[in-house]
């Protein structure tokens, strides 16, 4: 910070020749120097805080507490705090159900999508058969339908062959949508694995297969860990597909809530513990895996 | 759409050398890709095959219905507010983000705790948008004692506006106060010398004011109009002695008397902790009024999901969650951007506000054009947020299209209009599809 402002300062005389008529903005800007930048992020990161926290707190308030005055209170009262909201949830058989009912979707809608992605996405990049690029682009063209589209067929698609209400059928269709973004990424990440290597494993007699699991998935681990991170995240964070597709026996963490938030006021003892159960998971991907995350996000958020 | 520009930058290598290097069989090939077609094939091209044939037929689904489907996008008054607020977020929730996250980008820069910055703001894209409905459920709810945004707005308000103290004060029974303007005014005009009383009932004990004190009646000034209000109330003996300061009344600390004559305040005063007031020669002759501002209800605070402002309210739940996502991308387009330009725009005098207007905004236009648009079709889609946030009852003010769509195919058994719907959101984001295919097109075919 200081050697930047010690930078600005050099062509200060310069400055001041051109300085005739500073507009609004310009005083502005040489206005916010180190420390008004400093205090308006500050300011900033904790208005984006602010709404996390209050859920936080909320979730430890007992209902009454919260019922009698705002979750601020705790500042000054902190043996408000407890654990019991977070223990009665956990007894509660529905939630539990539905929090293994998130993993039960999310795990095989990662994996499937990972498997299939990557076989055709290696098919796109290094297989030859007529219409290789078209087929390609057709499916880059499937990146930006919008999941509503499908939400009626496919729902009358599952009741007839017995799918709706399953958490199959939730599984599915997640990989359905996951693909196109998984084999554009992965094609593109296969294509510019160096010709050598695969010829030289060629060589060693590997077969099309062998190929594939021992050279190119290998290889291809950041883009797979990219694209991992963001369908486990897009799947684990669905609320729409599953209230769809799911039923109160099959349904995820995100519906069970979401029934909940119908009569939202009596029930912030049930709804802020489970929001925050259902966030643990993604926050811990989100600081475990900074990097990979970015990228998955900022190359996924097309969908 | 950003990985297709991350991943040129090894240009990719021309189809020509990607022959395959074991000359693959028919059947292998099948097997990789079959099961990716065959997915996409059902769960994405159907789909959409069907939902533009549904969207012609009736709600039963047997009686071709030609486009009276489509001719409610624009008569059904659902869909109508949900396309009106559909506009609105595609105007103002990109916007707001991509200028808040070039902002952020820009100052994060400049302070050696950037990163940890960056990550405050970007850990909302990790969570659901259940998740983040819960959450500004929670901070917009009305009561001050629940909604952190209400209890900061009506700390504000009370700082500028003191809520009144005297909220359901009124007068008894024989009092010289008539009912004004919502607030009292005397029926008689008052006199020099005179000493006046005002009493009202009405006042809970636990709202009075802390400063109220004993009442007292005033004393007479003969050049002036004094007077006394006070809670004509003596608790367990009800009045005590109607219209008379009795000895453990207490007096109207804080409240505003004015000097009323012909319809102009010619004199004003508050009446101290024993409730009594001085009015100066002037107000001879005048009534005196206690304004309504006394006896206003308690600032509430703003109703943030009420019909008129749950649109807003909710946009601001969705700036929370994507500006950290706009953020990052434009601080990785201005990772690329030359220091030697912004430097040289320094050294040739430009200052701060100019550098950033005039160079890296210019700059950076291509990397805000891709947040902007795909934060566009983002917004097409929203659901979560709006089905959670908006409470049922402005729910239908708050609606959007893909919230009606759900309603019209899910719980009114419409699903004809409900594919129209759909049909409509893929003809919004098919300019996108066909700007994806023709930039890779290019890509693919080196």
């Amino acid at each position: 910070m200081t050697t930047h402002a010690g930078r600005l300062a050099e062509p200060a005389p310069a400055k001041a020749l051109n300085r005739a008529r500073p507009s609004l903005g310009s005083r502005i800007a040489s206005g916010v120097g180190g420390g008004a930048v400093r205090v308006v992020l500050l300011l900033v990161g904790l208005f984006w805080l602010v709404p996390t926290i209050g859920l936080l707190l909320s979730s430890l308030r007992s209902p009454e507490d919260m019922g009698a005055s705002g979750w601020w209170k705790v500042f000054t009262a902190p043996s408000q705090l407890t654990v019991d909201n977070y223990q009665k949830l956990l007894e509660n058989g529905d939630i539990t159900n539905s929090l293994l009912n998130t993993v039960l979707i999310t795990v095989p809608a990662t994996v499937l999508v990972v498997v299939i992605g990557s076989l055709a996405g290696y098919a796109f990049a290094w297989m030859e058969f007529p219409g290789r690029d078209w087929w390609f682009l057709g499916v880059v063209g499937l990146l930006v339908v919008p999941v509503q589209v499908a939400l009626i067929p496919i729902a009358e698609l599952f009741g007839k062959i017995g799918l709706f209400g399953s958490i199959a059928g939730v599984v599915l269709f997640h990989v359905g949508y996951g693909l196109p973004f998984a084999v554009f990424l992965l094609r593109n990440f296969f294509a510019e694995i160096p010709r050598e290597l695969l010829e030289a494993a060629r060589l060693d007699g590997a077969g099309e297969l062998r190929l594939f699991a021992r050279v190119v998935m290998p290889l291809g681990g950041p883009a797979i860990a990219s694209l991992g991170i963001f369908q486990f995240l897009w799947v684990w964070n669905d609320m729409l597909v599953a209230l769809v597709f799911s039923d109160s026996g099959s349904q995820p963490i995100t519906v069970a809530l979401q029934t909940q938030v119908r009569q939202f006021g009596n029930n912030i003892d049930v709804l802020a513990p489970g929001a925050f159960i259902s966030m643990v998971v993604p926050l811990a991907v989100f600081f475990a895996f900074q990097r990979q995350f970015v990228s998955g996000v900022m190359a996924g958020a097309v969908k | 759409m950003t990985s297709a520009t991350a991943g040129g930058t090894a240009p990719v290598p021309p189809a020509r050398t990607r022959k395959s290097v074991t000359g693959t069989r028919k059947a292998v090939v099948a097997l990789f890709l079959l099961p990716a077609l065959v997915l996409l094939g059902a769960l994405v091209v159907y789909p959409i095959g069907y939902s533009v044939v549904r969207s012609f037929y009736d709600q039963q689904g047997d009686g071709f219905a030609g486009f009276d489907n489509y001719k409610a996008l624009f008569t059904d008054d659902g869909i109508r507010t949900a396309l009106k607020n559909n506009i609105i977020w595609v105007v103002f929730a990109p916007s707001v983000a991509t200028a808040l996250g070039l902002v952020f980008a820009v100052l994060t820069e400049r302070v050696r705790w950037g990163t940890a910055f960056k990550l405050v703001v970007f850990m909302p894209m990790a969570i659901s948008m259940l998740a983040a409905g819960i959450i500004f459920r929670l901070v917009y709810d009305q009561d001050p004692d629940k909604g952190v945004a209400n209890a900061v707005w009506v700390g504000v308000h009370d700082t500028f506006a003191p809520s009144s103290a005297f909220p359901k004060a009124h007068p008894g029974r024989r009092s010289p106060l008539v009912a004004d303007k919502g607030g009292f005014v005397t029926r008689d005009p008052v006199h020099t010398g005179q000493s006046v009383a005002l009493p009202l009932v009405g006042v809970a004990p636990d709202v009075m004011p802390d400063s109220a004190g004993k009442a007292v009646q005033a004393a007479t000034d003969p050049g002036r109009v004094t007077g006394t209000a006070w809670q004509d109330f003596t608790r367990g003996k009800g009045v005590g002695t109607l219209g008379r300061v009795d000895p453990s009344e207490l007096g109207y600390s804080g409240m505003r008397i004015e000097a009323v004559k012909d319809g102009e305040v010619v004199d004003s005063a508050k009446a101290g902790a024993d409730g009594t007031f001085s009015l100066s020669a002037k107000a001879d002759g005048a009534r005196l009024r206690l304004p309504a501002s006394n006896f206003a209800e308690p600032y509430n605070g703003v109703d943030w999901l009420g019909p008129s402002l749950v649109t807003p309210a909710i946009i601001g739940s969705y700036v929370w969650m994507w500006a950290g996502f706009a953020m990052v991308l434009i601080a990785a387009g201005l990772a690329g951007v030359p220091r030697e330009l912004l430097e040289a725009a320094r050294v040739d005098g430009a200052n701060e506000w100019q550098v950033f207007r005039r160079v890296t905004v210019p700059l950076l236009a291509p990397v805000l054009a891709v947040v902007a648009v795909t934060l566009m079709i983002n917004v097409l889609k929203v659901f979560d947020l709006v089905f959670i946030i908006a409470p049922g009852s402005s729910q239908d003010d708050a609606n959007v299209l893909a919230l009606e769509l759900y309603r019209k195919g899910f719980s009114e058994g419409r699903p004809g209009v409900a594919s129209a719907i759909a049909v409509f959101l893929l003809l919004l984001v098919i300019p996108v599809m066909a700007f994806n295919v023709r930039r890779l097109r290019r890509e693919v075919r080196r």
